[in-house]
């Protein structure tokens, strides 16, 4: 019963073949999304900039061309994926990190951006004004951190005009720092800063929706305008 | 994520991939120098004299089945006169010993009896001492062979270096769910066959119709008790004295497969145990070279399907826990949600492990298109093969457990 040992070597090296190929393309792949949400960061770089630019120019801007159109929409976008590759790929991952330091800054960036119009134009007047700091860890310590995180995730698919602006608690970015610092927020997580008021431990959607009462005027019209069409289309049909 | 998990993961599918490779490499190789070779050799066969056979039929209460698998020796393609049937009837509590009667003044038919003991090898071996031809073997009263069968498999003999041959095993008229999944099971298994064949890594001789030179019982003696899996010990029994086993992949047996779960678990676990037990009784014969890739590759690799199944799965349930966890958290938190599906290809999963699986995919729909070529089935592929990829992992396990429990804690199976 002789053994080919040649061939038991051939059958590794193929194998190994297989196994880098395998390697070599999920890489190419995960560097392919890096560079998608590197892309979505640098799109919204460009976009605040250009907003906050617009908006120096033009001081004399009527505010209700600025609400509409200079805040970026991708930032929701931007931090589904980004979280998403920080659950596959690690939180201390050197690529994740650098993204979501980046992130982290856009978010300051665009809230900036929303103090000022708010400043020149009034947190009444649109809803552009509308927003929630939110603070999380994901060290492990915080154990209410994943439901909060749905809960957000929630409001803002249901109302687009909020923006939610989410910080990890412990990234070790200067800005980010100062902001807690300014805001005074503890280590008792999840922490949600609404109307520069912070609020600690899990709150739920009706929670928030008690501290945010715009939210509740946002239900309130858009029943109106549903039974609104309804009635109209109702009465359509009657006649 | 987890190092240690990752880690054996990668282990797992590494070794996994080696022994799908090694095994396809090996096909190639020689089916190659097969093609090459055979057309001439076969040709002088055929005027060489047939040796005798004689075909034991052990029989328990199988009175339904055993006239139709004594009709299928009968119409074997093969001289009246060098084919004889032994009939053992094991201490059948039916109608058995009246119905095989029908052969009482059949010259080729020998009726049997003896005391039931339990186990099917003292029956074999109760025929065995009388028997006095050059080729012997067996068949189940629930299994039919195929009128060429013994005639292609007599011609491997003509290599007197094959001391026994296996024929390829096909499931009778498969009915259900479980009925198609053993057939494309069956089918698979011809290619393995096939290739431990190539490897000289037989390390079983099947029940039904694996033909054996007299000589080899006479120099090993009869079949053991081997927890209710002689058949397997027999093979390993020659593997250790250097006795080469063959294979005619177009010799075929059909068998009458459990229709029911609870008959198939039993079948399933008694085999599984069987083979665990028979491996640690041999368990001289792993890693040694002298014993060949048997002892290298393919029983050890037959020992790893078993660990790494109960592995995946395990690895697969507790990913379903975390799923539900997390799915329970989010409805605790929000509530319900039916969520709008929005593709975006940065959501799809590009992970090594997916591009691995999916390459050992491919692999393995090689290995059943092959083997249903050389099963000669009709299509390239059926309902019963997806069955089997889809549903086969997820029902072996549950007598796998069972088999691993019962040889940890020490509890013998039992034949019925």
């Amino acid at each position: 019963m002789e053994i080919s040992w040649k061939k038991y070597a051939y059958t590794f090296l193929i194998t190994a073949v297989i196994f880098m190929t395998a390697i070599y393309i999920s890489n190419y792949f995960s560097q392919k999304k890096i560079n998608e949400i590197k892309d979505i960061e640098s799109q919204i770089s460009i976009d605040i900039s250009a907003s906050e630019t617009q908006f120096s120019l033009l001081s004399e801007l009527p505010c209700r061309e600025i609400s509409s159109g200079l805040l970026s929409k991708e930032l929701a976008t931007l931090g589904d994926k980004l979280s998403y590759t920080e659950a596959n790929r690690g939180s201390d991952d050197s690529e994740v990190l650098s993204l979501k330091k980046y992130y982290s800054l856009l978010q300051i960036k665009d809230f900036l951006l929303i103090q000022k119009i708010k400043d020149k134009c009034g947190s009444s007047s649109t809803n552009s004004g509308l927003f929630i700091m939110y603070f999380y860890s994901n060290k492990g310590d915080c154990p209410d951190c994943q439901r909060e995180g749905y809960v957000l995730t929630k409001l803002r698919s249901d109302y687009p005009e909020l923006r939610v602006y989410s910080f990890d608690y412990n990234l070790d970015l200067s800005a980010v720092q100062t902001l807690i610092s300014v805001y005074n927020v503890e280590n008792k997580l999840p922490a949600i800063l609404i109307n520069d008021k912070v609020y600690y431990g899990f709150k739920s959607v009706d929670d928030i929706k008690e501290i945010l009462p715009a939210l509740k005027a946002i239900d309130i019209a858009k029943a109106k305008a549903t039974t609104a069409s309804s009635t109209k289309a109702t009465s359509t049909k009657v006649k | 994520m987890n190092i240690v998990s990752d880690t054996i993961n990668y282990v797992f599918l590494f070794i996994a991939l080696y022994i799908e490779v090694f095994f396809l490499i090996t096909y190639f190789e020689f089916t190659e120098r097969e093609s090459k070779e055979t057309s001439p050799k076969s040709n002088i066969g055929r005027k060489l004299k047939l040796p005798s056979v004689s075909i034991i039929v052990p029989v328990w209460n199988e009175e339904t089945t055993v006239l139709k698998t004594i009709f299928s020796i009968l119409k074997l393609n093969y001289p009246k006169d060098k084919l004889s049937i032994l009939i053992v009837d094991d201490g059948s509590t039916d109608n058995t010993w009246k119905v095989i009667q029908k052969f009482a003044k059949n010259k080729q038919v020998t009726l049997l009896q003896k005391e039931n003991e339990g186990s099917k090898f003292a029956a074999l071996n109760y025929a065995l001492n009388r028997v006095n031809t050059d080729l012997v073997g067996c068949l189940d009263a629930d299994s039919f062979v195929h009128p060429e069968a013994l005639s292609r498999i007599v011609a491997q003999f003509e290599n007197p270096e094959i001391m026994a041959v296996t024929p390829s095993i096909k499931i009778f008229e498969p009915k259900g769910f479980l009925g198609l999944i053993q057939k494309a099971e069956y089918i698979f298994g011809v290619f393995l066959r096939k290739v431990f064949y190539y490897l000289n890594a037989l390390y079983i001789t099947p029940g039904p119709f694996s033909i054996f030179r007299k000589s080899v019982f006479e120099k090993l003696g009869g079949y053991k008790h081997a927890h209710h899996t002689e058949d397997m010990e027999m093979a390993m029994r020659m593997q250790r004295n250097g006795m080469k086993i063959g294979n005619v992949h177009n010799a075929f047996v059909y068998t009458i497969a459990p229709t029911n779960f609870k008959t198939l678990y039993k079948q399933r676990l008694r085999w599984v145990y069987g083979f665990l037990k028979n491996t640690i009784d041999y368990r001289d014969m792993l890693f040694k070279p002298q014993y060949g890739n048997l002892s290298m590759i393919v029983l050890p690799a037959a020992g790893l399907s078993v660990i790494s199944t109960l592995y995946f799965l395990g690895a697969m349930i507790m990913s379903w826990i975390n799923i539900l966890i997390t799915k329970i958290q989010e409805i605790s938190a929000i509530g319900i949600q039916f969520q709008s599906f929005s593709f975006d290809l940065f959501y799809v999963n590009t992970d090594i492990v997916i591009f691995l699986s999916l390459i050992a995919f491919f692999g393995t729909l090689f290995i059943i298109i092959t083997s249903r070529k050389l099963a000669e089935e009709k299509h390239k592929f059926g309902w019963d093969s997806i069955l089997f990829m889809m549903f086969y992992t997820l029902i072996a396990p549950i007598w796998m457990i069972k088999a691993v429990y019962n040889v940890l804690f020490v509890k013998e199976t039992t034949w019925r």
